[in-house]
């Protein structure tokens, strides 16, 4: 057993790698379940995504059209999902696990020429004299665009959702749709395009994890990220800096499993694979006594009667 | 003065029943359009593909061989549908039966395999208790969590699918290893166990003792929703949530046996598969029965006999995707993105049960 083989600063720095997609992927549930709106489907919807931007980054070699796509790829799978339960009237859950397994499947069929293959590196930040630090360089100015990206993003929903007009009347609809619908605010319109930001949010999780994070394209990839993401938000008690450090104790609990792992740990490397499942749970547990901060409307069907 | 026509959703004062047995021949029938476009996309004959799915594996030329296949396919389905849709009826989501299966599978292969070279009468009974046993505890987890802690099954059941995965390779690496096998992961195969051994009940027939409990769990699903006050509470939690409460129906009994009963099912049918047609515990042990159960629960439109049926047409989807596997060179993941669409035009579908589309006339004045 060799724990002095664990760098801090690299461990840190692939904490943040490894938070990056749940983190881009819950962000986005977030949004759409602060409008009232439960989407099981974000796994779906990540390894899609990842496949998506895994795909047409080989094709086109470039990742940064490749994590286009991929949002696209994630968002136009969430349409299914909002005709599903907006249109149709579908039952929230299982439309949600309809979308997993479909987009499952449509991954599997579509990545079926990309096994193995190597996809063209996406390009690490390197600032001259920042990046360049022992520790701080290491860890906060060394990684790649979206995660940074990723942390703007939760200051931007942040702000949105506590400062803005948009961010008011999601929320409203969320809380209480029949009152927002009285108010004259659209709400299957409000609640669809959450629907399609929460998709485009996963496929750029998942592509991250296809593109930068193992970056191979392997069948049901993602193992379980999408739902870790779900716990999230749950975790979160929907409010967007509580995801952040949510994102990362996950990301920590992955990353330090598999250090461990790598330093002869006696314990067998399946339990320690087991750990971010298990402190998922544990932490659900912690945090489900807190049932009265869901949004109110949460799951429930909303059919304009009037 | 101008007259506007257009659509409009109205829902019904009751769920239509004619359209509550129409619906599920019509999703079936849209993934077969929807599923040919697939297969064409794909460069296969649609009309040959279809046919390959859906006829030869009853009709065909090899059909004699097929039709077993259907049973031992449908079974391990049948059985876990059977209880999640006790589940789900009361809005209590297992989502986690995958999981359930693994643990059920290992307890009962482990229990058998404890007792190995024994020949007794008794072993294969204990196995099944033991199989039962591993699945209910493993959805007692959730269960007991949402009791106390009101924590959300679905995520707690699911994550312990990832978990029982890890255990069934720390199983299949360690403890339950076969020390006569090479080397090689996995377990001793159940097969050359006679005592354990899931055999037919008639030869020929595929009919193994978890086609037999499958069948025996409709019916004992069936006599619960519709004799029982257990069923009775269970489908008016799920229909009318309100006069449930003031009934008196206590929400955490439904939740501790709803969970309890679809683990314990799903228990049964990892049980029955590994010491049956699967044979040993081995790393890819599980194909996805627990996830495509949820399928044929809702294709099953949450009824026992429903179910039943459900659960041979998506064993005709598997039989009937692996020979267009080999015959016609169809991708196995296309068979998993039909079995996906089947859910979707289910649920969209299912609309019509419960409103009806009307066209509005309204004049507008100018």
């Amino acid at each position: 057993m060799n724990f002095s083989a664990i760098d801090p600063a690299l461990l840190l720095a692939s904490l943040m790698v490894a938070a990056t997609p749940i983190l881009l992927a819950a962000i986005g549930e977030l949004v759409v379940e602060r409008a009232g709106v439960l989407n099981l489907g974000v796994e779906g919807m990540m390894i899609t995504g990842a496949i998506f931007g895994f795909a047409v980054t080989v094709e086109s070699g470039s990742p940064t059209v490749g994590f286009l796509a991929a949002a696209v790829g994630g968002a136009l799978l969430s349409v299914l999902f909002a005709l599903l339960t907006q249109l149709a009237l579908a039952n929230q859950v299982a439309s949600g696990l309809a979308l997993t397994l479909f987009g499952l499947g449509l991954s599997s069929l579509m990545g079926q020429g990309y096994v193995g293959v190597k996809p063209p590196r996406t390009q690490v930040l390197d600032i001259p004299v920042l990046s360049d630090i022992p520790f701080l360089g290491t860890v906060l100015f060394s990684h790649d665009l979206l995660v940074y990206f990723a942390l703007a993003l939760v200051a931007a929903t942040w702000a949105v959702l506590k400062f803005s007009r948009v961010g008011l009347v999601l929320r409203a609809v969320g809380e209480n749709h029949d009152a927002a619908h009285a108010l004259g605010y659209k709400v299957v319109r409000i609640r669809v395009l959450a629907i399609m930001f929460g998709g485009a949010c996963a496929g750029l999780g998942g592509a991250y994890i296809s593109l930068i994070r193992v970056p191979q394209w392997t069948e049901g990839m993602t193992a379980g990220a999408g739902w870790i993401a779900l716990a999230l938000v749950v975790f979160a008690s929907w409010k967007p800096w509580r995801v952040l450090f949510g994102a990362w104790l996950f990301g920590g609990v992955t990353v330090l499993q598999l250090n461990l792992q790598a330093a002869g740990l006696a314990i067998p490397a399946e339990y320690l694979s087991m750990s971010p499942y298990l402190i998922t749970i544990l932490v659900l547990v912690i945090m489900s006594a807190d049932r009265s901060r869901a949004p109110a409307s949460l799951g429930r069907i909303f059919h304009a009667s009037g | 003065m101008g007259v506007h026509a257009m659509l409009k959703l109205e829902k019904r004062p009751q769920p239509s029943k004619a359209f509550a047995y129409l619906t599920p021949l019509f999703a079936v029938f849209a993934t077969m359009i929807a599923g040919g476009l697939l297969f064409a996309a794909l460069g296969k004959n649609p009309i040959e593909a279809i046919r390959t799915i859906f006829y030869d594996p009853l009709f065909g030329e090899f059909a004699f061989y097929y039709r077993p296949q259907l049973l031992v396919k449908a079974a391990p389905l049948i059985l876990i549908a059977i209880g999640l849709s006790l589940g789900f009826r009361a809005g209590i989501w297992n989502i986690g039966a995958e999981g359930q299966y693994i643990m059920g599978a290992i307890f009962g292969a482990g229990a058998g395999l404890a007792f190995f070279p024994t020949d007794a009468w008794y072993i294969f009974p204990l196995m099944i208790v033991a199989g039962a046993f591993g699945g209910w505890v493993w959805a007692m987890i959730p269960a007991l969590l949402k009791v106390k802690f009101g924590t959300n099954e679905i995520l707690v059941s699911l994550m312990l699918v990832y978990v029982a995965e890890q255990l069934l390779a720390s199983m299949s690496l360690g403890l339950l290893k076969n020390p006569e096998g090479h080397g090689f992961p996995g377990s001793r195969n159940l097969k050359d166990y006679p005592a354990a051994f899931n055999d037919e009940l008639i030869t020929g027939s595929g009919m193994h003792w978890g086609v037999l409990t499958a069948f025996l769990a409709v019916i004992f699903a069936y006599v619960l929703l519709n004799r029982h006050m257990l069923g009775f509470s269970i489908r008016l939690t799920g229909e009318a949530p309100r006069a449930a409460r003031f009934a008196g129906v206590k929400p955490n009994r439904l939740i501790v046996f709803c969970l309890g009963m679809s683990g314990l099912l799903a228990g049964l049918a990892g049980m029955f598969e590994v010491s049956g047609p699967s044979g040993q515990i081995s790393i890819d042990f599980n194909t996805g029965y627990g996830f495509t159960a949820i399928i044929v629960a809702f294709l099953g439109r949450l009824h026992p006999v429903g179910i039943l049926l459900a659960g041979l047409l998506m064993a005709l989807t598997y039989i009937g995707g692996e020979i267009a596997q080999g015959n016609l060179g169809l991708p196995a993941a296309a068979i998993q993105l039909f079995q996906g669409m089947l859910l979707f035009f289910l649920l969209a579908v299912d609309l019509l049960t419960n409103y009806r589309i009307r066209l509005v006339k309204r004049e507008v004045a100018q």
